[in-house]
């Protein structure tokens, strides 16, 4: 090929070789365009002042928090002794002794103070747990508020914990009232806690430990398996465990800690535990009001998510479906009743599915009534739009059949008009329900009930970040099933069509269909 | 049908007999799993009904009658009030609450001129939806081409990109915005990376299937001259299925407009979040205006949109809602 071909090509393809400058351009002027919005909403949004405040040693808990677990030991250090907490609602139930926390006895004396201990006495630990830090003390009783005569002291000799063990897989902390010893892998540093003064490193710190004053509270990581603090009054550990805690029983159930055979053998063949109802229906009682999980609850409102997208859905597609006949043009001849039934539709798809769920919540209360009318009236307008459309794009050729052999207007519709495009319907009603099993999650959480709210408001606590995976899994597995029957029905009721294969039924469907 | 009263059908050969027969037993059966159906249906939507009345707060029929109640309470002192709060004039009827503060929520752009407060948030929750749409139609164009069976040839590459893509589809998008509320406290960017991640999913699901279907000549008349994979794909795909993927954008971005309402409504910012507030605290006047701005606006991207839709892919695209 030599250049006067070459020439020749050009001169006969010139839309080709010689494009318009938009057309040439047009690429990067997009590409241009797209970059300078990111800039303008960087601005808009001050993406980088958010950025930098944003909290990112909380993602990395939160998410932790997602699929495992922390207990947190909390050893206090008294004069010559320690004591070992628990917080309150600790997932170890009332009386817990890990494995992990190892502690040395020894038989000590100490001071008591007269007054307040015969109240408390019997349970030592929850005598400890009013002793906040700063809080009075056995040793500085003055501080206490609205004691004006301090009681007298008196001696005690009784048994208690010298030396507290705290293993954290390849790291532990050895805890004695005045020596702490934080070892990790095979690094290894002593401090010495001068009780209610300071807590002073023997040797440099390595990074993973952290003191921002010198004297002040040192902070130990020990990556995912867990963190503490050495303070100058108490060590508070925080050890993660993988995994969800008491997701079956609760600690308070009979059954719970109790390995999966002997709970299994109680229910089938065990005594009564409580004698009112059989064991079977007392553990299905503890699992529905498992404190801490709430099963009962959440399969509630997941079904009441479910039933709102059913119902919801369900009563769209009935009130579209004679609607959509006087909305198609080629089915009602009448330009009034056209125009009136799609304003309608276009009315009700436009106030926004949030605007129906707030009237709505404020007309029935909270509740799936609200919720699945704000559906309803979403997807009547949304519903009947798409089934005009389907109506207005069908053969006419059955219809000119049905009604050259003499049939009534409605016999018309039935045997000419409606084989061609229920499939249709269908298929669209069933896309929308499997849709809205997705968008009722979210309407839930401005009050119009299902799992959204309860998803909402776990996530405000910051602290229920496993019950909010959890329901997440939940509505997962929901949304997976019903997307499976979805597609399998509109797969049988389209045949082929779905796909683009079968032209007459194809044709029926929005380009835009998704299988 | 009422044919055989007055024509009366020869007899059938034994053949035609079982046909007939079997025809016959055709159409029963198909009726009975019709109106079994039809049953099956009515019954589980009368006990979705009484279910979904029962947990309720309050019941249906207790509720009825009041339901009007708040439409009447919507009335405005005068019919030129809501005017008055859409575009921040001074109300007569200022008593110091916040019900008639109006001019309170001006954005000035210079010392006289500016933006009402509702226009302002407007443009706000626009935005979220355009420029989540924007990032999520991105990353979902990266992904999609890794999806497509007949771009790439690993299967399991293929696999993983399609499983996420549905992972990120179904993940409820609420779950997101909290979790990112969680880190960078209440505004405008959990919503934006709530709406994007999801928008990752349901486009990149979109833009592989469109790839699929796309004519594999040029590819392979690129492939023929030596093309490597990405010159392969730009060159010989991309183009023709851009008005497709530009389609689907729009369609997106009208979705994503109503996700960014609600989204804002559970504390991420913009109109959502001034609407949810104005119904409560009962400021009638704020509520209208709030409600006919929304309406508006999300008319005219439904329209603007479709309008769009129809320049670059003709009479296909007319579907709305399509796409989660």
């Amino acid at each position: 090929m030599n250049a006067d071909a070459i020439d020749d090509i050009a001169a006969r393809h010139p839309d080709a070789f010689r494009r318009s400058l938009w057309k040439r351009y047009a690429t990067p002027i997009g590409i241009l365009l797209c970059i300078l919005y990111t800039f303008y909403c960087a601005w808009f949004f001050s993406v980088g002042a958010v950025l930098e405040k944003a909290n990112w040693n909380l993602a990395g808990a939160y998410l932790a928090d997602w699929v495992s677990y922390e207990i947190r030991p909390d050893i206090e250090f008294k004069d010559n002794h320690l004591t070992i907490d628990y917080s309150r609602f600790s997932k170890l139930g009332s009386n817990p002794d890990p494995d992990w926390v190892t502690k040395q006895m020894a038989v000590i004396e100490r001071r008591v103070d007269a007054a307040p201990a015969p109240a408390i006495a019997t349970n030592k630990s929850s005598q400890d747990s009013f002793m906040a830090p700063g809080a009075p003390t056995a040793e500085n009783p003055a501080a206490a508020p609205g004691q004006s005569v301090p009681p007298a002291p008196e001696m005690v000799r009784e048994k208690a914990v010298v030396a507290a063990d705290v293993v954290f897989g390849n790291g532990r902390i050895a805890v004695t009232p005045n020596l702490v010893t934080v070892t990790r892998g095979t690094e290894s540093v002593i401090f010495d806690i001068a009780k209610d003064s300071s807590v002073t490193p023997r040797t440099p710190l390595p990074d993973w430990i952290e003191q921002r004053r010198p004297g002040s509270t040192a902070y130990v990581s020990f990556g995912f398996l867990g963190r503490a603090e050495v303070q100058d009054d108490e060590v508070v550990a925080w050890r993660r465990f993988f995994g969800w805690a008491n997701f079956v029983f609760d600690t308070n159930s009979p059954f719970w800690g109790k390995p999966f055979g002997e709970v299994a053998s109680l229910i089938v063949s065990g005594a009564r535990i409580d004698p009112s109802r059989s064991n079977a229906a007392l553990a299905w009682d503890n699992v529905l009001n498992n404190a801490e999980w709430q099963h009962g609850d959440v399969w509630l409102k997941l079904l009441q998510t479910i039933v709102m997208a059913f119902v919801g859905t369900v009563l769209a597609s009935i009130v579209a479906f004679p609607l959509a006949f006087l909305a198609a043009r080629n089915v009602t001849p009448s330009w009034i009743a056209n125009q009136v039934t799609k304003r309608f539709f276009d009315f009700q798809r436009s106030v926004d599915m949030l605007i129906w769920a707030l009237f709505f919540t404020r007309g029935f209360g909270p509740g799936p009534l609200a919720g699945m009318s704000a559906i309803f009236f979403t997807d009547t307008g949304t519903l009947g739009k798409l089934y005009s459309e389907a109506l207005e794009n069908i053969d006419d050729k059955q219809r000119e059949g049905i009604r050259s052999v003499g049939a009534t207007p409605a016999m018309v519709q039935r045997y000419g008009v409606l084989p061609q495009v229920l499939p249709v319907f269908l298929s669209q009603s069933l896309y929308f329900w499997e849709s809205n099993t997705r968008s009722a999650t979210i309407i839930g959480a401005v009050g119009a009930g299902g799992i959204g709210l309860k998803l909402w408001e776990a996530m405000r606590t910051n602290t229920n970040w496993a019950n909010v995976f959890y329901m997440v899994l939940l509505i997962l597995l929901v949304v997976f099933i019903f997307d499976n029957i979805s597609s399998y029905l509109r797969r049988k009721l389209m045949g082929s069509a779905a796909n683009g294969n079968d032209e007459r039924r194809a044709r029926l469907l929005p380009a835009v269909q998704v299988a | 049908m009422s044919a055989t009263d007055v024509y009366r059908a020869p007899a059938l050969s034994p053949e035609g007999a079982t046909v007939e027969r079997h025809r016959r037993d055709l159409a029963a059966r198909r009726r009975l799993y019709t109106i079994g159906g039809l049953a099956f249906l009515f019954l589980a939507l009368c006990g979705s009904l009484w279910f979904a009345n029962e947990t309720n707060a309050g019941k249906f029929f207790d509720r009825l009658p009041y339901i009007a109640d708040f439409f009447v309470e919507l009335k405005p002192r005068d019919w030129f009030d809501p005017v008055r709060a859409l575009f921040d004039l001074p109300s007569p009827y200022d008593d110091g609450s916040l019900k008639f503060d109006y001019p309170e929520g001006r954005v000035y752009l210079t010392q006289s001129i500016y933006i009402p407060e509702y226009f302002h948030r407007m443009i706000e929750t626009l935005n979220i939806a355009l420029f989540s749409t924007l990032v999520g139609s991105a990353f979902g164009f990266l992904l999609c081409f890794l999806a497509a069976g007949n771009i790439t040839a690993s299967r399991w590459l293929r696999f993983a990109t399609r499983r996420f893509l549905e992972i990120v589809r179904a993940f409820p998008e609420i779950v997101i915005a909290g979790f990112f509320l969680a880190i960078f406290s209440l505004g405008p960017i959990p919503a934006i990376l709530a709406v994007s991640i999801h928008t990752v999913g349901a486009l990149g699901k979109m833009f592989f299937e469109v790839v699929e279907n796309a004519d594999m000549k040029p590819e392979e008349g690129l492939r023929a001259v030596g093309a490597n994979w990405v010159e392969r794909v730009w060159f010989g795909i991309v183009p023709q299925v851009l008005p497709n993927f530009m389609s689907y954008f729009l369609l997106r971005f009208e979705i994503n407009v109503r996700a960014s309402t609600i989204l804002g409504a559970v504390g991420a910012g913009g109109i959502g979040e001034t609407l949810r507030l104005s119904i409560g605290r009962g400021h009638e006047a704020k509520t209208i205006a709030i409600v006919f701005l929304l309406f508006c606006t999300i008319v005219a991207v439904d329209q603007f949109s479709a309008w769009l839709r129809h320049r670059l892919i003709g009479r296909q695209a007319f579907a709305y809602g399509r796409g989660e």
